[in-house]
């Protein structure tokens, strides 16, 4: 059975006739080439296919296109805005916050439902927001620190990448080795 | 994913009717986060995929005249666990809803959905029956209300018949002197399932240590959640001493029939109701714990 659904992605409608067994996941990807969501675990346990339906963090691979139609979907290519990458982007990019970077579009659209909703969180807060995306990589102290730093960016605080590592070290976040 | 005929309907009675003419062969689709899994691995592949989120009224949570709640089936576990109202009167009931699965899980994830995948773990089920909770169902027939208690009838099983649908859950207005605890024990906080889960429910009476009412209840350990009515009756009328709780400890070890799994083994599971049953009670009377 196919359906046409009518999806409005990243600002932009598309009209789409797809098969209804399809998920969100593989329509983002397979029809509107976007693949910057990831394809990972699809039973909803690793968040690499994270987006914004309203503004609220879902999993693609567990969501029917037909269910999500008329709503504001957002993906990581919507998260730069003309050509601007997102302050949490640039502060991933600066601290290293990516490695292979394949759990990273799931880990910045969490991320920013979180600073959305709580523009200041506290290490616990970023960590309860992003306990639904796994990474294999980097032990996850960089992305915690990433959001933080991205966080403060946003409210004004122009902090450098110095700064929030003698903050991590300050709070214990990180320790310098050895020590 | 096989395909399969889907229907998103308006209306209860149309979603009723499609699912009584297709039997076994329909299912409901909530947050989807149980079925479309299941769909994937392939142990379950419906004819027919009735979305109940286009049915107005089933997302929503609302005060009963006599000061309980009705918690529409379609209502999110995000939206459980920030509603004042749930938060204010039955907090072990949102703080558990908060702690479940993930962000992005709970944002889909539905009440209705977590009770009618029964799931000997679902989290859900235990704060609920402790707290007397009901279940409204709509079917071809019209409308019925059945004790939680009696709403599980074995793994991935309920009381629900062809063409039934979970509508709400009813929670009776909370009890003054009364408090209630959930220890959900598993391998991680997030993202995890319940290796045992234990619901304790307390009422006191006033101004004293004296049991005038409790609920235990147990999930993950049996083919459906089950009350620990011997340990229960120990408690009622009794002192809460650490002798009494400690016996409600092992009278709920003894009821409960766990089995071995990738989480763990039934003689780790029977040793963990002991334990997490008694940590249970006493956080209720606010002695250590996460109490909620
Ligand atoms: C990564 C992950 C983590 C999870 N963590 C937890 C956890 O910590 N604790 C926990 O308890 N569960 C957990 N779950 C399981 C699941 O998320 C919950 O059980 C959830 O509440 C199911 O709700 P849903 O709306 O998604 O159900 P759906 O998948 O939509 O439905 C589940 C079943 O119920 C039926 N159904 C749904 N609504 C109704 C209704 N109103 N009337 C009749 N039948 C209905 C469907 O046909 C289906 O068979 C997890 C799942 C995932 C994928
Ligand atoms: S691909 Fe969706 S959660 Fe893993
Ligand atoms: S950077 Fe490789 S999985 Fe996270």
């Amino acid at each position: 059975m196919k359906q046409l659904v009518s999806l409005q992605v990243n600002g932009e409608r598309h009209e789409l006739y797809v098969p209804v067994h399809k998920t969100l996941l593989e329509v983002l990807r397979e029809e509107l080439g976007l693949t910057g969501t990831k394809h990972g675990c699809e039973l909803g346990e690793c968040g690499a296919c994270t987006v914004l339906v309203d503004g609220e963090p879902i999993l693609s691979c567990l969501t029917l296109p037909v269910e999500v139609q008329g709503r504001d979907i957002t993906t990581v290519e919507g998260l730069a805005s003309q050509g601007v990458p997102h302050p949490l982007q640039v502060a991933f990019a600066e601290l290293n916050a990516a490695q292979c970077g394949y759990c990273t579009p799931g880990m910045l659209m969490s991320a920013k439902a979180l600073l959305d909703r709580t523009p200041d969180p506290s290490p616990d807060e970023v960590r309860e927001a992003l306990a639904g995306n796994l990474c294999r990589c980097t032990g996850y102290v960089k992305i915690v620190e990433a959001v933080r730093l991205a966080a403060r960016r946003q409210q004004g605080d122009l902090g450098t990448v110095v700064d929030e590592i003698e903050r991590a070290l300050n709070e214990g976040v990180v320790r310098e080795p050895g020590a | 994913m096989k395909g399969f005929e889907y229907y998103a309907p308006e209306t209860l009675d149309a979603a009723v009717e499609i699912l009584a003419r297709y039997g076994e062969g329909a299912y409901p689709v909530a947050g989807g986060t149980d079925l479309i899994p299941k769909m994937r691995y392939g142990h379950v592949a419906p004819q027919a995929v009735v979305n109940l989120k286009r049915i107005p009224g089933l997302n929503r949570i609302t005060s009963l005249e006599n000061g309980g709640l009705h918690v529409g089936a379609l209502v999110t576990l995000t939206q459980l666990s920030r509603e004042a109202l749930v938060r204010e009167r039955y907090p072990v009931v949102a703080h558990i809803a908060g702690k479940m699965a993930s962000a992005q899980v709970r944002n889909l994830a539905t009440v209705g959905g977590n009770l009618c995948n029964a799931a000997p773990s679902a989290d859900l089920a235990p704060p609920l029956i402790a707290l007397d909770a009901e279940a409204l169902i709509v079917g071809p027939e019209g409308e019925r209300r059945v004790p939680l208690e009696h709403f599980f009838t074995g793994p991935g099983a309920t009381v629900l018949g062809p063409g039934e649908l979970l509508t709400a859950v009813l929670l009776p207005p909370p009890q003054p002197h009364t408090r209630a605890m959930y220890i959900k024990h598993a391998h991680r906080e997030a993202l995890d399932i319940a290796i045992v889960g234990v619901a304790a429910l307390v009422r006191l009476a006033p101004g004293t240590a004296t049991c005038q009412g409790a609920r235990i209840v147990l999930g993950a350990v049996a083919p459906t959640p089950i009350r620990a009515r011997e340990a229960e009756a120990l408690l009622e009328g009794a002192p809460l001493t650490e002798e009494h709780i400690a016996e409600a400890g092992r009278l709920a070890a003894q009821a409960a029939r766990p089995i071995d799994d990738v989480r763990g083994s039934a003689w780790y599971r029977r040793k963990m109701v002991d334990v997490l049953t008694r940590r249970a009670i006493a956080g209720t009377r606010g002695e250590g714990g996460d109490l909620t």
